[in-house]
């Protein structure tokens, strides 16, 4: 019993006390644990930092008004109609609040020039708490026309959504492939998505072909969005209306960016938080991160998937002293289809050095410990393009030392065992007392 | 105490420590293990879902969940889990019509912890192919039980945040887009067991953005500060959580005062 200076009759109630009301919310919490997982709650709660509301998200709906929208192929309508009416009928459900913005291509330009066609985007509605009235009246003005500059207009819409801390989000809604590459659609997301700023593209093909649909998938693919086609009107309104709800869900502040270095020596030094980097196919990432001794460290790592690889994969997060020394490692793979591959791992200090005087030595300087992120990816995607995107979340928090062996026991072999050895010192007491009593009656 | 209890080491069970134990503990036993997930009643539905770690939607056990999506979407959702907790996951998705799709696909339930490490299915058909005829399918993963501590090594369940995560893994690229729907429920049983452990915190992933500190030394770790103990919370160190451990401890000693008693009086009735 590790009682020490505190263990005076005075400490006696106070201990009383203390261990009343530790057992009472023990008892009050324990049965009701199921209870608790019934009740929703925050998964994200983090009571060290101040509940902050991030800005609302910034969405913008990029439309294709090229000539192929007069096509009449969905339930007998214009998809250009179709189009329309799916706007305007979003634009009726949004919450007030939402900054939306719509922005069109291949709109105004009827020539045959392709040089000048495939500059032809303009947005018609600001990114802001949209209006109504004048969000339709522009869409009710758009008539198809021109060419498909599906790149440039993506670039032109990160510009309109601007920059902050706000999750920004473009769903374009296209039929037919880019007519205006180079720059290819697919290489400008990968690339806007690339400048760090969170970005992410959801597309929407109108009766897409095969060759829509792979560019659409590839545009999804390199910013983290999704892809989803629609052959009926009612389709189309369905999966907008999905977007621009998940859109405005979506309130996570965008993560911290941050270059890792070569080597652990030099590496960015990293407090708890979430960060987003690149790292290219077989490149090495280092980072630091001071811990205490009484500290746990705690990382985890997403390797996005934003380009076609090959079949299988892995990530390994490997967690190193300072001289080199493997410490933990996190490990993943996987092959086929999927967005991330993530792993994570937990590492403290074997045990706190008890005998040392915590009041002599002040707070313990913490060590350094450093974080590399590896690969094994392979792809045929151009080894210039911008690594692979990945999200690294770091955690310090007290460490959990190994629980003492149960000082209480338990189980019906428990019960039996005390049982017996009740019995026979009683039996034994008895013949103990009986003893005693014939020789006191002798005396 | 559950498993004692269900596993039943019958060959040393003992009437009267059985009659004492339903008596000491019936109020404090949870109901016997839930077949399949059912929903609580009175839990509002969620038609949420997210696309990442990071925008997961949150939802409860025996919550149900009913989101519509198109295939090829990552869906995620979390769930806080505690110790002592078995959590199953029954997942059903509504195919789009056989007419539009072109081929056989694999569908997959992935689980993660709040370090996002795969938690492995002890049950349940996680990766379930659906046939191009096939109007839904169901997915499922019973998951682990939830430990109350594990080394630092280690890959155990630990109380915290889990992650679910569904998508499909193989089908013909034209299949892609259509629109599904996705109906989840989540179950849990079990008890929690105290005295194995504690974890100070739990796996609840970070979401704020972090800062990189300018110079290696010039900054302290702004880390979480570990919280200072209270004087008499730090006496008390010693002593376990109330668990079935104490009942069971408590039972045994009565009984083996009990029986003291009795074998006390054995060696006297022979003199009457």
């Amino acid at each position: 019993m590790r009682c020490g200076a505190v263990c005076g009759p005075a400490a006696v109630s106070k201990i009383i006390a203390v261990s009343t009301s530790r057992w009472l919310r023990t008892i009050l919490i324990g049965p009701t644990v199921a209870l608790s997982t019934i009740i929703p709650t925050a998964a994200h709660a983090d009571e060290n930092e101040p509940v902050e509301t991030a800005a609302p998200p910034r969405v913008e709906l990029v439309l294709d008004v090229s000539g192929s929208m007069r096509a009449a192929d969905i339930d007998g309508r214009t998809r250009i109609s179709v189009a329309q009416q799916a706007f305007n009928e979003v634009v009726d459900a949004l919450p007030d609040g939402t900054e939306l913005g719509i922005r069109v291509l291949g709109a105004t330009y009827q020539g045959k020039d392709k040089a000048k066609g495939c500059t032809d985007t303009q947005q018609i509605v600001p990114v802001a708490p949209v209006d109504r009235a004048a969000a339709k009246a522009a869409i009710a003005a758009l008539r198809p026309t021109g060419f498909t500059p599906v790149g440039l207009a993506l670039r032109g819409a990160a510009q309109d959504l601007g920059t902050g801390e706000a999750t920004r989000r473009i769903i374009l809604i296209t039929d037919g492939e880019d007519t205006c590459a180079p720059p290819d659609p697919c290489d400008v997301a990968r690339e806007l998505a690339a400048k760090g700023t969170h970005l992410v593209v959801d597309t929407l093909g109108l009766a897409p072909d095969d060759k829509v649909r792979r560019q659409l998938l590839c545009i999804a693919a390199a910013t983290g969005g999704t892809y989803a086609s629609a052959q009926t009107p009612a389709e189309l309104t369905h999966r907008i209306q999905q977007l621009v709800d998940r859109a405005k869900d979506s309130t996570v502040k965008t993560p911290a960016l941050v270059a890792g270095g070569k080597e652990c020596a030099g590496a960015p030094l990293l407090s708890p938080g979430v960060y987003t980097d690149r790292e290219k196919i077989s490149e090495h990432r280092w980072y630091r991160v001071p811990v205490r001794e009484d500290q746990e460290l705690r990382a985890s790592v997403s390797i996005a998937l934003d380009r076609q690889v090959n079949r299988d994969y892995g990530v390994l997060l490997r967690a190193t002293a300072a001289d080199g020394r493997e410490l933990v490692r996190g490990t993943d793979a996987g092959s086929g289809r999927t967005d991330v591959l993530s792993t994570g791992l937990r590492w403290s200090a074997l045990e706190p050095d008890v005998e040392s005087d915590p009041s002599t030595d002040g707070p313990t300087t913490p060590t350094h410990v450093c974080l590399v992120i590896s690969n094994s990816f392979a792809s045929s995607t151009a080894s210039d393009a911008p690594g692979l995107p990945f999200e690294l979340t770091i955690d310090v928090v007290a460490t959990s030392p190994a629980p003492d062996a149960p000082g209480l026991g338990r189980g019906w072999l428990l019960l039996l065992v005390l049982t017996v050895a009740g019995l026979l010192t009683g039996a034994l007491a008895g013949w103990l007392t009986r003893w005693w009593v014939a020789t006191w009656r002798t005396n | 105490m559950l498993i004692h209890h269900q596993q039943g080491h019958v060959r040393l069970h003992n009437r009267l420590a059985a009659a004492a134990f339903a008596i000491a503990c019936a109020a404090l036993l949870p109901a016997a293990a839930a077949a399949a997930p059912s929903p609580s009643p009175g839990s509002a539905t969620v038609n949420r879902s997210g696309t990442s770690f990071l925008t997961a939607t949150a939802v409860g056990v025996g919550q149900p969940v009913q989101v519509a999506a198109s295939t090829g979407d990552y869906l995620y959702w979390s769930f806080s889990a505690a110790a002592g907790q078995i959590t199953e996951i029954a997942l059903t998705v509504s195919l789009p019509p056989a007419g539009k799709r072109t081929g056989a696909s694999t569908w997959t339930v992935d689980v993660f912890d709040g370090l996002r490490r795969r938690q492995a299915c002890t049950a349940g058909v996680q990766t379930p192919i659906a046939a191009a005829t096939a109007t839904s399918v169901s997915l499922g993963c019973s998951l682990r039980r939830v430990r109350s501590w594990a080394e630092p090594w280690s890959g155990d369940p630990l109380p915290g945040t889990y992650y679910i995560r569904l998508s499909v893994t193989d089908l013909p690229e034209p299949d892609l887009g259509l629109p599904i729907q996705v109906d989840m429920l989540l179950g849990a049983h079990g008890d929690s067991n105290a005295d194995d452990g504690e974890l100070k915190a739990p796996l609840v992933p970070r979401v704020k953005p972090g800062e990189v500190m300018a110079e290696a030394g010039s900054v302290h770790p702004s880390a979480s500060p570990s919280p200072t103990p209270d004087e008499a919370t730090e006496a008390l160190d010693w002593l376990p959580d109330l668990s079935a451990r104490w009942i069971w401890t408590t039972v045994g000693g009565v009984l083996a005062a009990a029986a003291g008693v009795v074998g006390f009086s054995l060696t006297w009735r022979r003199r009457k």
